[in-house]
């Protein structure tokens, strides 16, 4: 294929701007879909990214456009995850490209994840072609948001194609951007093999499949490839391109190219994304630049609500995890909840699609303890110690220093809710940076936030305060001293170890306020009298009481109907089996999880 | 050798539905229809009497509905027929439950003569707005008069029911039910919890209703009171001066053998509870009673046990079950964490005390095997 007539490309946009419909346009547009196969949205592969209108997983697809000027063009369009949690894997779908076409919605502006999103294609050297959309709506405003694009940014925009992706309105005219802006790929077929991992998932029949990107040099089948970052080596099966549903094979892949390589490899851990492959009898000198290892950030325990259901659970994890190299787990064991594992996430979201998919794809019924970031540790013997779970937290005597870890926070809002936004950082332990008016009536207020304020509810409680109008964005910048201390929830005088969490010392009170409050609504009343209790290191800083059962009692047999009082005790039995017993006391399962959302 | 056993007659007419009350009863419509009923019942008394006609009887119990709106001929009609058809002992108890608006001294001189000897008289409260809000058709003072003719007519063992937990209620209210029983010189109180069923008026009216924690204070002061009065609770739900606990009841709870008639009826007999369904035209038209299963496993028995303040007795157990022992040692291990004040368990015997009474589904629930 010449490379001259290749364009590769992502569109990136914030949430809900429209990404994906024009997706959905452009494959139309280039007839890559018969219409009859055509759903809305069509990259989006997993129910649930349809279901939640964002992309999880990068995909890509090739397709043959004829332009104005009478040649067929190649177009090679990498679909990108839209959320912070998945910034890694975006940075890679944007290392496989020449350039990006940024979606802004006419009628929103500049969001978060807009420039987020922008400054990603921007560090990674790619040509932005921006795109205004939506503008069927009576609030569309293009000119205003042009001249935003304009001043934000600091790219043109004011030939930029205003587009309905919904109606179709406008499409072809971003199909001619993409020809005439977008450099097409260069790169030497015959230096030595450089191939850029963006992608992978797992095939039950052929194993992984990576999705890659040429930077130079052929690979074809039957090639033994090696892993540059994991080091493992392969024979290659089957190399192809990426039609709209469904892979075809071809003799070769080679510089410029988007394409996916088959080679038995047995989990995406082999093949992880960002990893160069190169040919194993004559490699490429150095990798491509940018691979890191994933790191979770957000750790949960995940137990089956029946313990029952544990091998389940693990062979589900299993099974996921052989898609998605950025989920850890391993078996934990909990007094109170039984066996279940350690997970860790990229994110809050990536966390919750997680249990999502646990609960939807494998049928499995959850309980999952209160999400942990990573704190570190230095003892007063020098050792230093990384925690994510608040059972292994050090005695307080043997800790010289404690850090956590602080992330850089914009927020984008319309200026009337400022004061409520600042009223949230501020009361999320937030320090100010600075606020930057991106025209008269929108700003972007930068915050630095500790990660462990963020990842319980602080983007429900952020919504909430601005109506939904606000967007967030944020970035690691690394670890910070802390005054950090792990609080302890205590039922009838004993420790419920799923229910600990490390918070800081100056939360600590309110929450353990909030939790025992929250228990003591969601214990039911037992044949003895519970305290419930809130303690750091053995201190009790907060109490209340489940009082003693008082009534619960038939008094009355119908003409002698024995049946109906049986009845009633094996429905008591059966209830009592859906309840967590924590010694003495019977936790419904449901309280668990209550106590994880504290500001409803 | 079989034990004794008792027969349940069910009379399912009211002349007026009580709001709170889900017994199966249905309104006379037809003018025939209590002498339909009373030949349905008299055609099932020869069945049964053909199978259990050797056995003794030793208590009959005429519930409902309200057995008085059937009329003191027409119960005496039918316990001619029980008498007629079964071993009826010398000295068995029989009762008819009434309603107090519908009798007077020749109802009872009625009864009396037929060969009734105890009445279960309907009373609820002695409190005129408490009596308003349960639909009643009575007033205290109807009460009075109906215990004073059943006295008259000598029948002198009477029982009268109360109810706990009213709309309204407080121990005040409570307290003056309590002591008109007393004066009334009662020989046995069934003071019930009022328990809202799905499906009657008072599920879907707003009641001023006392809490769990006031609802029990009453039945804790009730167990008291009735005891200042010379009543001993000997169930959950009944109180007694010595010697007048109701053998009927007793039946029940010590999981002993009886036979229901009647639409929605039940019976324990030779090991097979069955019930017949609520539908009085299939009563009528001669339908067949419905399986309900094995009945007086080890749980049944115990959880009957433990209703009575005799509670769930080693002895007993070993007598009744092949490993009654283990049987009964099981429920004693399960009571070892149970708060002290709800329950008394040693060597010999579990029972509850009167606040475990009152949490016994919690408590049956944990101690109980299967």
């Amino acid at each position: 294929m010449e490379q001259s007539k290749i364009r590769n490309f992502s569109i990136i946009a914030h949430i809900d701007h429209g990404k994906s419909t024009l997706a959905d346009r452009i494959l139309e547009q280039t007839e890559a879909v018969a219409k009859r196969d055509m759903e809305d949205q069509i990259l989006d592969n997993m129910d649930l990214e349809r279901e939640r209108g964002i992309t999880i997983k990068a995909h890509a697809v090739t397709l043959v456009y004829r332009a104005n000027d009478g040649e067929a063009y190649t177009f090679n369009l990498i679909d990108t995850p839209g959320h912070v949690d998945f910034n890694y894997e975006v940075s890679r779908s944007l290392a496989a490209c020449e350039g990006a076409v940024l979606v802004v919605d006419a009628s929103q502006g500049i969001e978060a994840q807009t420039l987020a999103n922008t400054y990603l294609a921007v560090d990674a050297g790619l040509e932005v072609v921006p795109v205004l959309n939506k503008i069927d709506l009576i609030s569309a405003d293009p000119d205003k948001v042009a001249a935003e694009i304009e001043d934000v940014i600091g790219i043109p925009a004011e030939d930029a194609p205003r587009i309905s992706a919904k109606t179709g309105l406008n499409i072809k005219a971003v199909m001619e951007k993409i020809v005439t802006d977008i450099p097409a790929p260069q790169g030497d077929p015959d230096m030595p093999l450089r191939a850029l991992i963006f992608d992978s998932y797992y095939d039950a029949y052929r194993g992984v499949i990576a999705y890659v990107r040429i930077k130079e040099g052929t690979v074809h089948p039957g090639d033994t490839i090696r892993m540059m970052a994991v080091g493992s080596e392969f024979t290659v099966v089957e190399c192809g391109i990426l039609r709209a549903t469904s892979l075809e094979p071809a003799k070769s892949l080679s510089a410029g190219e988007v394409g996916y390589i088959t080679a038995s490899i047995k989990n995406v851990r082999e093949a992880r994304v960002g990893d160069t492959i190169t040919l194993a009898d004559r490699p490429a000198a150095e990798p491509l630049p940018g691979y890191r290892a994933v790191q979770p950030m957000v750790f949960c325990g995940v137990y089956p609500a029946d313990g029952a259901h544990y091998a389940d659970l693990r062979d589900a994890l299993e099974k996921l995890q052989l898609n998605d190299a950025a989920l850890t787990f391993e078996p934990e064991t909990s007094v109170a909840l039984g066996f279940g594992f350690r997970c860790g996430f990229l994110g809050l979201l990536h966390m919750e699609i997680i249990q999502e998919r646990l609960e939807r794809e494998y049928n499995l019924d959850l309980i999952t303890t209160a999400p942990s970031v990573v704190y570190h540790i230095t003892k007063t013997d020098g050792t230093k110690l990384s925690i994510d779970n608040p059972t292994n937290y050090p005695d307080p005597s043997h800790i010289a220093l404690a850090e956590e870890p602080i992330a850089n926070a914009h927020i984008y809002s319309p200026t009337e809710f400022v004061g409520n936004i600042m009223e949230l950082c501020q009361d999320r332990r937030g320090i100010f940076k600075d606020m930057k008016y991106i025209d008269t009536d929108r700003v972007d207020i930068h915050y630095e936030l500790p990660l462990n304020e963020i990842i319980y509810d602080f983007f429900d409680a952020l919504k909430s305060r601005t109506r939904g109008y606000a967007s967030f964005d944020y970035e690691l910048i690394g670890y910070r001293k802390s005054e950090l201390v792990k609080l302890d929830i205590m039922l009838n005088g004993e420790v419920v170890d799923a229910l600990s969490f490390i918070i800081h010392a100056e939360k600590a009170y309110p929450r353990a306020r909030k939790m025992v409050e929250k228990l003591k609504e969601k214990i039911p009343r037992q044949l003895f009298e519970v305290p419930v209790q809130a303690c750091i290191g053995g201190k009790i800083i907060a109490r209340e009481t489940v009082k003693a059962m008082r009534k619960d009692v038939l008094a009355k047999c119908y003409g002698g109907d024995i049946t109906r009082k049986k009845k009633l005790l094996e429905k008591q039995k059966e209830g009592k089996k859906r309840m967590r017993q924590l010694g003495t006391v019977e936790v419904p399962q449901e309280a668990f999880m209550a106590v994880l959302k504290l500001d409803e | 050798m079989n034990k004794p056993f008792s027969l349940y007659i069910h009379i399912p007419f009211c002349k007026s539905k009580c709001p709170y009350c889900d017994f199966y009863s249905a309104r006379p419509e037809e003018d025939d229809v209590f002498d339909r009923y009373l030949a349905a019942l008299c055609a099932r008394l020869a069945v049964y009497g053909e199978k259990y006609g050797e056995r003794l009887l030793h208590t009959v119990y005429f519930g409902g509905g309200t057995p008085s709106v059937f009329g003191a001929k027409r119960l005496c009609r039918v316990l001619e027929k029980v008498k007629e058809q079964f071993n009826v002992a010398e000295n068995a108890e029989i009762t008819t439950e009434c309603n107090p608006a519908d009798v007077d001294v020749s109802f009872f001189e009625t009864l009396k003569r037929g060969g009734f000897n105890r009445i279960s008289m309907g009373m609820q409260s002695a409190n005129e707005a408490e009596l308003k809000i349960l639909g009643r058709r009575h007033t205290a003072e109807t009460v009075r008069e109906a215990v004073e003719a059943a006295r008259e007519a000598s029948i002198d063992n009477v029982s009268v029911d109360l109810m706990l937990g009213l709309p309204n209620s407080n121990l005040e209210t409570l307290k003056s039910s309590i002591d008109f029983c007393a004066a009334l010189e009662a020989d046995h109180v069934s003071a019930y919890i009022l328990k809202i069923e799905p499906g009657t008026p008072f599920a879907k009216q707003e009641l001023n209703l006392p809490d769990e924690d006031g609802t029990a204070d009453q039945y804790l002061f009730a167990v008291n009171e009735l005891k200042k009065h010379g009543y001993a609770q000997y169930e959950i739900s009944n109180f007694a001066r010595p010697g007048k606990e109701s053998r009927h009841n007793l039946q029940y709870w010590r999981c002993g053998e009886y036979l229901g008639l009647g639409p929605a009826a039940h019976s324990f007999m030779e090991g097979r509870r069955f019930y017949f369904p609520r539908d009085l035209e299939g009563f009528l038209n001669g339908n067949v009673p419905t399986d309900d299963g094995a009945g007086g496993g080890f749980s049944e028995f115990a959880m009957l046990s433990l209703r009575l303040t005799e509670g769930l007795q080693r002895k007993i157990c070993e007598t009744r079950f092949e490993n009654g022992g283990a049987l009964f040692d099981g429920v004693l291990e399960g009571c070892k964490h149970l708060p002290k004040n709800l329950i008394h368990a040693d060597y010999e015997r579990i029972s509850l005390t009167a606040e475990g009474f009152l949490v016994s589904n919690a408590i049956l629930a944990e101690i109980l095997p299967g």
